[in-house]
C-alpha cells in the first residue's frame, strides 16, 4: 500500500512535469481494497485480474513497480514495449492477463482462465476480477457474472464502490444496491468498509478461501477515490461534505493506526517503510525512464504470429 | 457416399477433440444430445464428455471465456449460433484477442465459427456476411470456405493457427454443398486463393456462397462462348492478391463478387487494392456486385434479388467483357 502510494505520487508529479505520454490513473482511497484484492493469491496458480486503481494489488501479487513505471514510458524493456500504456499491463503466462479499456471485459477472460484450469484438472486455484461500480453497469460484466456463477467457477468478483464512475454517482448508474447484482445472478455475497484495512484483509480472505473451495463470490468494498479519476481531472463533481467523510478514512492512515493499536508496528518502523517504499519508486521510475523507448523504425507493425 | 460441408464440419471438430486435449468447444445449445442449432456438434457431447460447454446467451461472455482459455493453454473453438449474432461477441474478438498478440506477444488461439451467409426466409438478422466486420480489426484471421475439403481442412487449420481466427462457414452451403469426401490429396495451404475455373475472358473473385454462384455464372457465359475464370479466395484475410493479380494479368477484366453489404467490403478492398496495384493490367475498370445496401430481406423473392446471383453475375460479367 505504502508503495503503491508512493508510486502514485510520483506518477502523478511526472504527469504534471509533462514526462508521461497520456493519462495518469491513480489509486488513492483504493489501496486498501486493492492490497487484499491480491494479497491471499499465488502467483503461477491463481488469476489476477487488476482493475484501473491496482497498483497496491499489483504489488500484493508480486509485481515490481519497474513494470509499472516500464508501462507508463513505453520502456522497450517493459511487458507492453511502448504498445501499450498506462495502467494496460499485464503477463498473462504469469496468471494477469492484460487488461483492455471496455470496462467489464476482462471478467470473461478470468472465467475463461478459471474454465481452462478446470479442464486440465487443476484443483484449489482461485480468480479474482476486480471492477468498479460504474462497471457492474456495462453489459459484458453481467455475462461474465451470470456465466461464471452458473459455471460454478471459483472467482472473486471485487467491486471497489468509490461511489463515482468518472462523474457519474451510484445512484445514475444503479438503482438496486451492489451487493443484489451479485445475490441476483446466485453468489455468495461480502460488503466491507473498504478504507478499514483490517475489515477488508478479513472479507477478502473469507471470499477467497470460499471461492478456491468451488463458490462464486461477490464482494462489494466501500471507499471513496481520493483523487480525479485520471490526473487530467479535479473531481470537482464530489460535494466537498462527502470528501470531508473521508478526511481521517485514508486507507494507509487507518492501515497504520490498526498495525500500531495491534502492536505489530511503531510509528518509528513506519517511517522507516514509507521511506524504503519511496526509494524503490525512485530507482524503479528512474531505471525505466532511462531505458529506451520502442524504435519507430524496427517496429515490424504485425499484429498475427502466423502468416502464411 | 456424399459428405456434405457440414459433414466436413463436423468431422474436423470430431477430430480436433480427438487429437488434442487443449481443444474444447463452447456455444449455445451445444453442450447436450442437441448438437447445436445446425447440428454441426451433434454426437460430440457424448463422445467428448466436459469438452463441448453449454453456455447461456451470451456472446461476449463466451468469446471472453474463449480468450482466457486460450491465454491459460487451451484450444477452445468457440460458436456463435449464427454469425449475425457475433456483434455481440465483436468487442471481445477485436479489442481483445485481435489487440492482444501485437500489444503482448503472446498470440491468443481462439476459433470463432459463425455460420453466417443467406437463406431463403432467414430474413435481416439470420443471413448476414460479416466478413468485413472482422477483418477490419488487426490481428484476426477470417476463412471463408467455399467448398466440402476447405470446410473440413481450413477449419482444422484455424486450430492449428496460434491466432485469432474467425471461420465463416455458410448455412446455404452446409446441406446443399455436397462432395464424394473431405478429404483432398494435396490441400491449398491456408493464404493461397484457388483458380476454380480457368478462362481468358475474366476474372472473377469469389468467396464462400458466391464461389458456386459464379462458377454457375461461367457455366452460363461459356454456352454463349465467353470464358470466365473463377478465383476462390478461400480466406479473406490474409488475402491472396498474387493469385488475383497473376490471373488478372491474362484476362485483364476483374469482378468480385460478395454476398456482404456493398459499403467498405470485401468486394471494395479487394478492388481498391488492384486499382493501386495492379492498373495497368486492366482494360476495363473493376467491377464490384454485392448485396444491396438494405437490410437482407425475408421473402425468398426478394431475397434473391438482394443477393447476387448467377444471373447477375453473369450480366455483370458479360458487360466488363463488353466494356
Ligand atoms: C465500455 C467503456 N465505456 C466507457 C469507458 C470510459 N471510462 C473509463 S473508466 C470509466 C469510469 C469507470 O468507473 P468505475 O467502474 O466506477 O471505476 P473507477 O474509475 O471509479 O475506479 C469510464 C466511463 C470505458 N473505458 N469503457
Ligand atoms: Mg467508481
Amino acid at each position: 500500500m505504502l508503495t503503491a502510494r508512493a508510486f502514485d505520487t510520483k506518477v502523478s508529479a511526472l504527469y504534471k512535469a509533462g514526462k508521461i505520454f497520456g493519462g495518469v490513473f491513480l489509486g488513492r482511497g483504493h489501496e486498501a481494497i486493492s492490497a487484499c484484492s491480491a494479497v491471499f493469491l499465488t502467483k503461477g496458480q491463481d488469476v489476477y485480474n487488476p482493475f484501473i486503481r491496482e497498483q497496491a494489488g499489483r504489488c500484493a501479487w508480486g509485481d515490481s513497480v519497474l513494470e509499472s513505471a516500464r508501462c507508463y514510458f513505453g520502456s522497450r524493456e517493459g511487458l507492453m514495449r511502448g504498445r501499450d500504456g498506462n495502467v494496460h499491463w499485464g503477463n498473462p503466462q504469469e496468471g494477469v492477463p492484460a487488461p483492455i479499456s471496455h470496462l467489464g471485459a476482462m471478467a470473461s477472460v478470468v472465467a475463461g482462465m478459471m474454465l481452462a484450469k478446470r479442464l486440465r484438472g487443476e484443483q484449489g486455484c482461485v480468480g479474482v476480477a476486480c471492477a468498479g461500480d460504474g462497471t457492474t453497469s456495462v453489459g459484458a460484466l453481467h455475462e461474465a457474472a451470470n456465466f461464471i456463477a452458473v459455471q460454478q467457477l471459483p472467482v472473486v468478483m471485487l467491486i471497489t464502490n468509490n461511489r463515482y464512475a468518472y462523474s457519474t454517482p451510484n445512484a445514475q448508474e444503479f438503482a438496486a444496491e451492489l451487493t443484489e447484482r451479485g445475490r441476483g445472478y446466485g453468489y455468495e455475497v461480502h460488503r466491507c468498509d473498504g478504507t478499514d484495512f483490517f475489515a477488508t484483509l478479513q472479507t477478502m480472505q473469507t471470499a477467497v478461501a470460499a471461492a478456491r473451495a468451488g463458490k462464486p463470490q461477490w464482494v462489494v468494498a466501500d471507499t471513496l477515490r481520493l483523487c480525479g479519476h485520471g490526473e487530467h481531472d479535479d473531481a470537482s463533481y464530489i460535494p466537498a461534505e462527502l470528501k470531508a467523510q473521508y478526511a481521517d478514512r485514508d486507507p494507509l492512515d487507518v492501515a497504520r493506526r490498526q498495525l500500531i493499536d495491534a502492536g505489530w508496528l511503531t510509528e518509528e518502523e513506519h517511517l522507516i517503510w514509507e521511506a524504503e517504499c519511496r526509494d524503490e519508486v525512485q530507482r524503479c521510475v528512474a531505471q525505466a525512464q532511462k531505458e529506451a523507448g520502442p524504435d519507430p523504425a524496427a517496429e515490424d507493425w504485425s499484429a498475427v504470429s502466423w502468416r502464411p | 457416399m456424399a459428405v456434405t460441408y457440414i459433414d466436413a464440419i463436423h468431422q474436423a471438430l470430431a477430430e480436433l477433440l480427438a487429437e488434442d486435449d487443449a481443444v474444447f468447444l463452447m456455444g449455445e445449445d451445444i453442450g447436450g444430445s442437441f448438437g447445436g442449432a445446425f447440428k454441426a456438434t451433434k454426437g460430440l457431447a457424448e463422445k467428448f464428455p466436459g469438452r463441448v460447454i453449454n453456455t447461456p446467451i451470451s456472446e461476449d461472455a463466451i468469446v471472453g471465456a474463449g480468450i482466457g482459455a486460450a491465454l491459460a493453454g487451451m484450444k477452445p473453438i468457440l460458436e456463435m449460433q449464427f454469425a449475425d449474432f457475433g456483434t455481440l461477441g465483436q468487442n471481445q474478438m477485436a479489442n481483445n484477442a485481435g489487440a492482444h498478440f501485437y500489444r503482448t506477444g503472446v498470440p491468443v488461439n481462439v476459433t470463432l465459427r459463425m455460420p453466417c451467409g443467406g437463406t431463403p426466409g432467414g430474413g435481416p438478422f439470420h443471413s448476414q456476411s460479416l466478413e468485413a466486420l472482422f477483418a477490419h480489426y488487426p490481428g484476426l484471421h477470417v476463412f471463408t470456405p467455399a467448398t466440402v475439403a476447405d470446410a473440413y481442412f481450413m477449419l482444422k487449420e484455424a486450430v492449428r493457427i496460434p491466432d485469432p481466427v474467425v471461420f465463416m462457414e455458410h448455412k446455404f452451403l452446409y446441406r446443399w454443398l455436397k462432395a464424394d469426401t473431405w478429404q483432398e490429396e494435396n490441400p491449398l495451404p491456408v493464404g493461397k486463393a484457388r483458380i476454380a475455373r480457368v478462362g481468358k475472358h475474366a476474372t472473377v473473385v469469389a468467396f464462400s456462397a458466391m464461389v458456386p454462384e459464379a462458377l454457375k455464372a461461367a457455366e452460363l457465359l461459356a454456352q454463349q462462348g465467353y470464358d470466365i475464370e473463377v478465383i476462390d479466395l478461400r480466406s479473406v484475410k490474409p488475402l491472396d492478391y498474387d493469385t488475383v493479380l497473376a490471373s488478372l494479368s491474362r484476362t485483364a477484366r476483374l469482378l468480385v463478387v460478395s454476398e456482404d453489404f456493398p459499403y467498405g467490403g470485401v468486394a471494395a478492398e479487394v478492388v481498391a487494392t488492384v486499382a493501386s496495384m495492379g492498373l495497368h493490367l486492366l482494360d476495363a475498370p473493376p467491377l464490384r456486385l454485392t448485396s444491396h445496401d438494405s437490410p437482407i430481406p425475408y421473402h425468398p423473392d426478394l431475397w434473391r434479388e438482394h443477393r447476387p446471383s448467377a444471373d447477375s453475375i453473369a450480366a455483370a460479367a458479360k458487360y466488363l467483357i463488353s466494356y
